[in-house]
């Protein structure tokens, strides 16, 4: 089994000292869809910014596809979705993917690009408008389809489907699966617990620490409990702060 | 760094300008407005008209791409796509230097019209001929550029940014000779004019206004306020980090 991402005693400490990761080690395997799953302010984005190297790490360290973490030769080789939108409002859905693409290094067969990855998210019919003119879901869209380009081996999604309705959310699902059996390693935060079970692996954070660390089902098992969220609930119970 | 990027950033800079043809036109449409109004503001001395006009052609460009600048990039940092661009293979330099291209280039066509008004509709004579007055408008705008990209790591939001521009600019408007020779001022202003970059560009209109052939004093002029924008430039790209703190 390779890992795609180890972290070793990592603590971020943020403006204002604000301590949003404390202390956090963990393996993470090639090839799985890896839920990073907590309360809001538990230190999802935190971790994802470490990861993708934006953030220097205040103490630990980040090993990312057996590069440090923000490793120039990363770069071509990883995709961030952020949290915000991360696309141009006033451009339409095209030129934003046309100028990631070039981005990206791909100068050539853009258009070929830019039309695989709207049909992976199902917004070709969209690939005029203007981003500001779409609805919120849509947008979401948009912004995951700039992080589909170039086929990354490491895609970090931070709540990619947050916004999203059933119907879409599960299509999308089904690209993340697909995307998986290429090799792809998949990153998803979420404080959506319907989101957790189809993870393959689960993170639970809260309060900058890892409390938890397995499949679905080894969660559930270990609590004695039906759905991820009991077994959040039970294991967070039991350590107030 | 890679021309096909920073190209693509230029181009994708004023094709999100293109997709706002009211900031365009704003743009286009105010410096030969006020021009004109300036003219009749002074009627009774065309002379005097006459003498400041280059300079505000020189202004114009300068003040309000810095204030574009500053809240689009602003905007780069605070609404995530920064973020994202920061973890693609593409170098800083491709960003800041395509913010400068596609501006300056902003800057040349807003040269042509408001220099065509000034030139062929209200009259004022320029000794220095039309190709020496666009350069330096050219020049002016690159410097207001790369001003903004600078000034605008230090703004957290666009309140803030649109406050740089009495904080900064205004300043240098006081005191770069648009309102009276920087010789007849205080000496301490003199001093301050002096390492001001606004100074300079304003000095270059006056040069091309008042002299048939290019002076060594234009030349040192653009030298100047080259170097002042290349400086913010390189500046602008430290203030942009990769990874923070
Ligand atoms: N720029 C910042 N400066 C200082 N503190 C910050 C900053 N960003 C986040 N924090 C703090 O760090 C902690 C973790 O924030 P983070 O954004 O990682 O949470 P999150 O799990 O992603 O939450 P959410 O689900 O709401 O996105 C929070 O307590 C937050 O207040
Ligand atoms: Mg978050």
């Amino acid at each position: 089994m390779t890992i795609a991402v180890k972290i070793k005693n990592l603590s971020v400490t943020l403006s204002g000292d604000v301590k949003a990761l404390k202390d956090i080690s963990m393996e993470l395997p090639v090839g799985r869809s890896i839920g990073f799953i907590g309360p809001s302010g538990a230190g999802k984005t935190t971790l994802i910014r470490s990861i993708v190297g934006r953030l220097k790490p205040t103490a630990g360290s980040i090993e990312v596809l057996g590069l440090p973490a923000g490793d120039a030769k990363l770069r071509d080789q990883l995709s961030y979705m952020t949290q915000e939108l991360s696309v141009y409002p006033d451009l339409t859905v095209k030129e934003n993917l046309r100028y990631f693409a070039i981005m990206m290094g791909h100068t050539k067969d853009t258009n070929t690009i830019i039309e695989e990855v709207l049909n992976e998210v199902d917004m070709i019919d969209k690939a005029d408008s203007l981003v500001k003119n779409l609805s919120g879901g849509q947008k979401q869209r948009v912004s995951l389809s700039v992080a589909l380009i170039g086929s990354p081996r490491l895609m970090v999604l931070d709540e990619p489907t947050i916004g999203l309705d059933p119907v879409l959310r599960e299509s999308l699902w089904k690209l993340f699966n697909k995307l998986k059996t290429r090799g792809t390693t998949l990153l998803i935060s979420s404080h959506s617990m319907d989101e957790a079970e189809r993870c393959d692996d689960l993170i639970l954070i809260r309060s900058g620490k890892v409390i938890a660390h397995g499949s679905p089902s080894e969660l559930k098992k270990q609590t004695g409990t039906k759905t991820i969220e009991e077994s959040f609930l039970s294991l967070v119970g039991g350590e107030p702060e | 760094m890679s021309p096909s990027k920073t190209f693509a950033t230029a181009s994708r800079v004023l094709r999100q300008l293109s997709h706002d043809p009211r900031t365009v036109a704003l743009l286009f449409v105010v410096p030969p407005v006020l021009l004109t109004i300036m003219k009749y503001v002074f009627e009774g001395e065309p002379q005097v008209f006459n003498g400041i006009a280059p300079m505000l052609l020189g202004i114009f460009p300068m003040v309000m791409m810095f204030l574009i600048t500053s809240i689009v990039t602003l905007r780069e940092r605070t609404t995530g796509t920064l973020d994202r661009l920061m973890t693609m293979p593409m170098t800083k330099l491709d960003f800041i230097f395509g913010y400068a291209l596609a501006f300056s280039f902003l800057g040349l066509c807003q040269a042509f019209i408001s220099g065509g008004v000034m030139l062929g509709l209200l009259n004022v004579t320029v000794l220095g001929g039309a190709i020496p007055t666009i350069i330096a408008v050219v020049f002016a705008a690159f410097l207001g550029t790369s001003l903004g990209l600078f000034l605008s790591a230090f703004a957290t939001s666009e309140f803030q940014a649109i406050q740089f521009m009495p904080a900064f600019i205004f300043p240098q408007l006081l005191t770069c000779g648009l309102f009276i020779a920087r010789d007849q001022m205080a000496k301490p202003l003199q001093w301050f004019a002096d390492v001001m970059p606004l100074t300079y560009s304003v000095d270059a209109m006056k040069q091309v206004t008042l002299h048939a052939s290019w002076t060594n004093e234009l030349t040192r002029d653009l030298i100047i306020v080259a170097s002042f924008g290349i400086a913010a430039l390189v500046l602008g790209s430290v203030t942009i980090r990769r990874q923070e703190k």
